[in-house]
């Protein structure tokens, strides 16, 4: 059978998965101190619910916003609020946070546990925006306002293809939760009144793709869909494109094509929150990487220090290392190792500094690869140059805005070129324009 | 951290393992087959004009980076080196040395450095050498010799089109210059230059198809003229060139054609036997405009809302 996936660009990249596709999620202890960001979602940043003294349990509200477009936060461990004060995040900046003693009690808060068959659309939205999920793939957008789309949706896809090397969070929780899975893409289906529901799944996954596929046949409103391994397939608009034959216009969200989709991980959270009826505290994510003497997929309280996740996997051989939050291809580099994990933290990679690509820079020789895998039908190379000399509204009128960021047109790059980077830059530069008028 | 430093890397921290120096030595690598030939049909001269034009043309270029104050070690990258093995195998064989020497140094210097070195020049700098040798030099760059001789001199087969078979054309026992003679040899590289994925099929098959279907139309013989002449060298080695050559995929096919196109009206019309160096150098001066008239669709651009 031929395999679907998105029509134009893309590429084979490495997969690097074999050191921790067949790793149980192991479970990381809880810290003795949890730093819990207020910023850790896409949208207005949390204002603390608790002040320095209270005692909280697993599971608390401790922060939250009456803004719209905003998650709130939780406890991760019981215990004392000691501290809320600035303290450097995995970018390296300061973002406040509210730092919690670990009594060690482990006391979960009372929630209302609940089934979403018995609960109103409203009921389970109005769930999912207390226990403070977001998209968990790593974009980290609350997932309460996608449920509350503009237009009508009848398709909820889930998102399986876990496209980046090195990460196999999904992929696990698709082996050993797909109850989890299918119980919260069928929770998010009623909230929506959405008829169908489809996971898609690369192809390099095929004990996921059994394992849902027999959890599936439950019922027959949703479907697996096995994909073609090729980058970027679990790129949102590409996924779409690939499962459904649906394009989402230029600009727009993917409700505009009356679908909304979510990742594996926001699924699972889904059902825990409904379930327990506590906030999302805890998260699976994927250590890995060539430094780390025991890769492996670990259950983590968010404001967990990375530094205590990468010693729970073993520690590391020999830095100085490149750590990396998410994956190679478009993960951020961490600067500091106290930083605490946040809920869109998909994997910590740690990478020899010679195993690293840097950009180089050489003289482009107009190989047209950038132009041939871009998944958009940009052209990456014209666009780099243009950003790089200024000329940001030519590289509008070239589409620039459309860019995903995937990063394949510097990775496929023989000269090295920072394409991406470049690109990236003149988007920030001219959105900063726009909203200044 | 314990005192340890961390490694700031900007996504994507991997890439592809294939670097413009790869490209270029592949390229190198598929010329020796086409090299071999040469020097199998024509001995010394094949050797002598090939190792002068490329050490001639790694020279110049590093000179150049000198003067621009730019790193020597760029020569490494072997785009200077594939330029001189590309001028030197489109000599005849019997030209003088000096002459070689000098289409090396136009090439580098007029053809490539000019206009700010690799990646920035607008033309095939070999066959800006080339050009160049043919407009100054146009006897000594139209004399021939026959294969396994040196002083034989003799026409090539676009001239002469009656007095040789297709078999002789395609193993290359025909008079030529040094590395069009041989299909096969040129074949045997143009197939491991497309299996290493550095060849896009489309601009050798849109050149030779437009050249062959024209020809047809014409009442030539379209397999004779795929064989015989430079056609087959350029297409495969020259109008395939990236720098020069458009980045789209609609636009390498268009690219392609045009070059067929300008190619048969020479043959065919022009006063020159063989119309491969202006039809290709034409159409590298439209890659600009044909990069902007054939621009990929975007993804969401122009499509309907769903219901």
């Amino acid at each position: 059978m031929l395999l679907k996936t998105f029509p134009r660009g893309g590429s084979d990249i490495p997969q690097r998965k074999e050191a921790t596709k067949n790793k149980a999620i192991a479970v990381c202890p809880a810290p003795k101190r949890a730093v819990i960001s207020v910023n850790q979602h896409i949208g207005t940043p949390c204002e603390p619910v608790v002040d320095v003294g209270d005692s909280v349990k697993i599971g608390q509200k401790i922060g939250e916003s009456a803004a719209y477009i905003s998650a709130p936060i939780h406890a991760s461990v019981s215990g004392e609020v000691v501290g809320i004060e600035d303290y450097t995040v995995l970018d390296g900046t300061k973002a406040r946070c509210i730092v919690i003693e670990n009594d060690g009690l482990e006391q979960l808060y009372a929630g209302e546990s609940s089934d979403y068959t018995k609960m109103s659309p409203q009921q389970i939205v109005l769930v999912i925006k207390d226990a403070g999920i977001v998209g968990m793939g790593g974009a980290g957008f609350p997932t309460h306002v996608k449920l509350s789309p503009a237009k009508p949706v009848d398709t909820v896809i889930i998102n399986g293809a876990e496209c980046e090397p090195y990460l196999t969070c999904d992929h696990r929780l698709m082996v050993q939760q797909p109850a989890a899975i299918i119980d919260g893409l069928k929770a998010m289906m009623k909230a929506l009144g959405a008829k169908r529901g489809i996971i898609g799944i690369e192809n390099n996954k095929p004990d996921a793709v059994k394992i849902m596929k027999n959890m599936a046949d439950i019922s027959a409103d949703i479907s697996v869909v096995p994909l073609k391994v090729k980058y970027p397939q679990g790129a949102e608009k590409q996924l779409i494109k690939a499962v459904l034959e649906r394009e989402v216009p230029s600009g727009c969200l993917p409700a505009e094509v009356g679908c909304i989709v979510s990742n594996v991980h926001t699924a699972v959270s889904v059902t825990e929150a409904i379930n327990q009826g506590i906030g999302l505290y805890q998260r699976v994510l994927t250590v890995s990487g060539s430094l780390i003497h025991d890769p492996r997929n670990v259950l983590v309280r968010i404001g967990t220090p990375i530094k205590q996740v990468i010693d729970f996997c073993g520690g590391m051989i020999k830095p100085p290392p490149v750590v990396i939050a998410g994956g190679p291809m478009t993960g951020k580099p961490i600067v500091d190792l106290s930083a605490p994990v946040v809920k869109c933290l998909s994997g910590i990679l740690v990478l020899r500094e010679d195993e690293i690509d840097f950009e180089r820079n050489d003289p482009c020789i107009r190989c047209a690869r950038c132009v041939d895998s871009c998944p958009i039908g940009l052209q990456p190379n014209f666009l780099a140059d243009l950003c790089e000399k200024g000329l940001i509204e030519t590289a509008e009128d070239y589409h620039i805005m459309d860019c995903i960021e995937c990063g394949l047109c510097s990775f496929i790059c023989p000269a090295y070129r920072g394409l991406c980077n470049s690109i990236k830059k003149g988007k920030t530069a001219l959105k900063m324009k726009k909203s200044v008028g | 951290m314990e005192g340890s430093r961390l490694v700031i890397s900007l996504s994507p921290h991997i890439r592809d393992k294939d670097t413009t120096q790869k490209i270029m030595f592949t390229v190198v690598l598929a010329l020796i087959p086409v090299w071999a030939a040469a020097t199998y049909f024509f001995g010394f001269n094949s050797i002598r004009l090939v190792l002068l034009s490329s050490i001639t043309a790694v020279a110049a270029e590093a000179v150049i980076m000198v003067i621009r104050r730019q790193p020597v070690t760029a020569v490494l990258d072997g785009s200077a080196l594939v330029t001189g093995m590309l001028l030197g195998l489109s000599l005849p064989p019997s030209l003088p040395s000096w002459m070689a020497v000098l289409g090396a140094v136009v090439a580098i210097v007029v053809g490539k450095q000019v206009f700010g070195g690799l990646g920035s020049n607008p033309f095939n700098p070999a066959l800006v050498g080339r050009a160049f040798l043919v407009a100054s030099f146009s006897k000594a760059m139209t004399t021939w010799t026959a294969p396994f001789t040196d002083t034989v001199t003799a026409a090539t087969p676009l001239i002469n089109q009656n007095a040789v078979s297709y078999s002789e054309l395609f193993f290359g026992t025909t008079a030529g210059s040094l590395g069009e003679t041989s299909a096969l040899a040129i074949l045997l590289g143009g197939i491991f230059l497309f299996y290493r994925g550095v060849l896009d099929y489309r601009i050798p098959v849109g050149f030779l198809g437009s050249a062959a279907v024209l020809m047809f139309l014409f009442g030539e013989d379209p397999i004779f003229h795929l064989l015989s002449g430079s056609l087959l060298l350029g297409a495969v080695f020259m109008a395939t060139d990236m720098v020069t050559t458009p980045i789209t995929p609609k636009g390498r096919w268009i690219f392609g054609i045009g070059c067929g196109v300008i190619l048969v009206l020479i043959r065919l019309w022009g006063s020159l036997p063989e119309g491969l160096t202006y039809s290709i150098l034409l159409m590298n001066a439209a890659t600009p405009l044909i990069n902007r008239w054939t621009r990929p669709r975007i993804f969401g651009q122009g499509v309907k809302t769903h219901e």
